[in-house]
């Protein structure tokens, strides 16, 4: 079934438009990447889907319904959560309050502050400090934390791996299959594309606020998806960009 | 023990500073808005509570029951129907937009209850004390006043650190965008936070009415002790309002006092000595958060 399906999306600001007529549909239970490079839209992408940046034209059906034109703060209701880029936690809450206003819209689920903690058990020796002193690892755990805790139908993931050494970007990638098993559906975006292609079901690459390449990781070849990544021509991806 | 005296006094009339600082402080802490109708408001409050007096033969105190529902209803309502279209990373709409108002209640005010000063009679417990020694006495409604200002400040604190309300006042004090991410409405958290901030300055425009007598045009200057309140306490900081309106009390009537003592001097003018050099010295305030 299909969870979310996107058609001829614009969306921009102000004078720039950063994504130009985007097609993308995602089925209730996978994971889908978006991959592609610095400035492709990726990141616009996922804010238009949790209401922080209007839409333009095009339809958003989440569920069965258009949720365009609904504000940012009502699509958590709908089960739509955001992982915002840079994490974004609370720095005059501590963990734990942090944890806690992920539940704010009070959507029922698996997710309470006792199943978070047993997917990321390192938060739990932190809970009472201010989020501020965290690292940015930990930081990340609590973001995604924070997004369980509202019992999301769809994970929007952006950047997990962003300034983290490579080990703790691992480490957070492990718990992704218990998202899944929670019932959630995830769109998470990325900039490592072996990381990207490594956890997903499907891959959708933008370049320049257009899709140019989607499908299953294993049915893409690396010189399809350098060309689809950099705009290269077909074909010409395995020379690498200039 | 006249000096003594003078500190046993301004604390009590810190509590007065301190209440009509709340309101102020909370509005700036929560979305950064600073309300310059603040002090009108407060006299606002007095009036609303002159009228509940004479028309239902209320005591005062006993009118706060209808006052401060009514303001706290049209805080919630200016906000959602007003401020709110103010709030941006540019302070100057919100100053320009409360400004006006301040200037729209004044001559309402004058309109409505003429120029001439009034006062609001709770009866012979306005000259009633307690004495503490021979040259101190503390008067129950000053005593009253700071019981009540402690006892607002202190719940307003419980609020802010306790509850979901107030997790939820902190968040979108730290980040409205992402604070809408968790299903926070932003501009309804606004209304409730202006809405509070109305009931306690309207509480402090009736204290102030019990305490003294006065007039429609009175409000400027109560904004402007309440300001120093709270930039002397720090922004944002609950406490630091209570601690603000205590020290700016003292510098008032130990000001006072000089001008008793020595003939030159006066309570306003040490209290804005102590404002401007807590401005130079820890520009955050007492007890302030560091500013981003």
């Amino acid at each position: 079934m299909t969870l979310l399906e996107v058609r001829g999306l614009d969306a921009g600001y102000g004078d720039f438009q950063a994504l130009f007529g985007v097609d993308v549909g995602v089925a209730e239970g996978e994971t889908l990447a978006m991959i592609g490079a610095n400035g492709a839209g990726k990141t616009t992408f996922l804010r238009v889907l949790a209401g922080q940046v209007p839409v333009r034209a095009g339809s958003i059906m989440f569920d069965g319904a258009d949720i365009a034109h609904v504000k940012a703060h009502r699509r958590v209701g709908l089960g739509i959560a955001l992982v915002p880029e840079g994490r974004m936690l609370f720095g005059s809450l501590t963990v734990r309050e942090n944890l806690m206003i992920g539940a704010h819209a009070g959507r029922p689920g698996r997710w309470r502050l006792d199943t978070v903690l047993e997917v990321f058990p390192l938060i739990r020796p932190l809970l009472d400090r201010p989020s501020g002193v965290l690292s940015g690892g930990e930081q990340q755990a609590v973001a995604i934390g924070r997004a369980l805790m509202s019992n999301p139908r769809l994970v929007l993931l952006d950047e997990v791996s962003l300034g983290l050494a490579p080990v703790v970007v691992k480490s957070l990638y492990e718990a992704l299959p218990a998202l899944s098993e929670g019932g959630a559906t995830v769109l998470l975006v990325e900039q490592d594309i072996g990381q990207a292609l490594e956890v997903a079901s499907r891959v959708v690459c933008l370049l320049e606020g257009r899709v140019s390449l989607e499908g299953r990781p294993a049915d893409l070849a690396r010189p399809d998806i350098t060309a689809a990544y950099f705009g290269l021509p077909a074909g010409t991806g395995s020379q690498g960009p200039a | 023990m006249e000096w003594l005296n003078a500190v046993v006094q301004g604390i009590m009339l810190g509590g007065l500073f301190a209440l009509f600082a709340t309101g102020l402080s909370l509005a700036f802490g929560v979305m950064r808005f600073v309300n310059l109708a603040h002090g009108d408001l407060a006299i606002l409050g007095a009036f609303v509570a002159v009228s509940v007096t004479s028309a239902l033969g209320l005591n005062p105190f006993v009118s706060l029951v209808v006052v401060v529902p009514v303001m706290l209803a049209a805080g919630y309502a200016l906000q959602l129907g007003a401020f709110n279209f103010t709030i941006s990373a540019d302070p100057l709409p919100s100053i320009l937009v409360t400004f006006g108002l301040g200037i729209v209640i004044q001559n309402v005010l004058l309109e409505t209850y003429s120029a001439d000063s009034r006062g609001l009679d709770v009866g012979s417990i306005e000259i009633e004390s307690i004495r503490i020694t021979d040259a101190i006495a503390v008067g129950w409604i000053p005593l009253i006043t700071l019981v009540v200002a402690v006892a607002v400040l202190g719940t307003l604190q419980l609020m802010l650190s306790r509850t979901s309300l107030g997790r939820a006042f902190r968040a979108v004090s730290d980040d409205p965008a992402t604070a809408r991410l968790m299903g926070i409405n932003d501009r309804n958290l606004y209304a409730v936070a202006m809405g509070i901030a109305f009931a306690t300055v309207a509480v402090a425009g009736v204290f102030l009415g019990i305490r003294q007598s006065f007039g429609p045009l009175d409000g400027p200057a109560q904004l402007l002790y309440a300001f120093e309140a709270v930039v002397i306490g720090g922004l944002g900081s609950v406490w630091g309002t209570l601690v603000g309106g205590l020290l700016l009390g003292v510098a008032h009537t130990v000001g006072g006092q000089f001008e008793v003592a020595y003939g030159y001097g006066s309570g306003p003018l040490l209290g804005h000595l102590v404002f401007l050099a807590v401005l130079a010295t820890k520009p955050t305030g007492l007890l302030g958060r560091r500013t981003e």
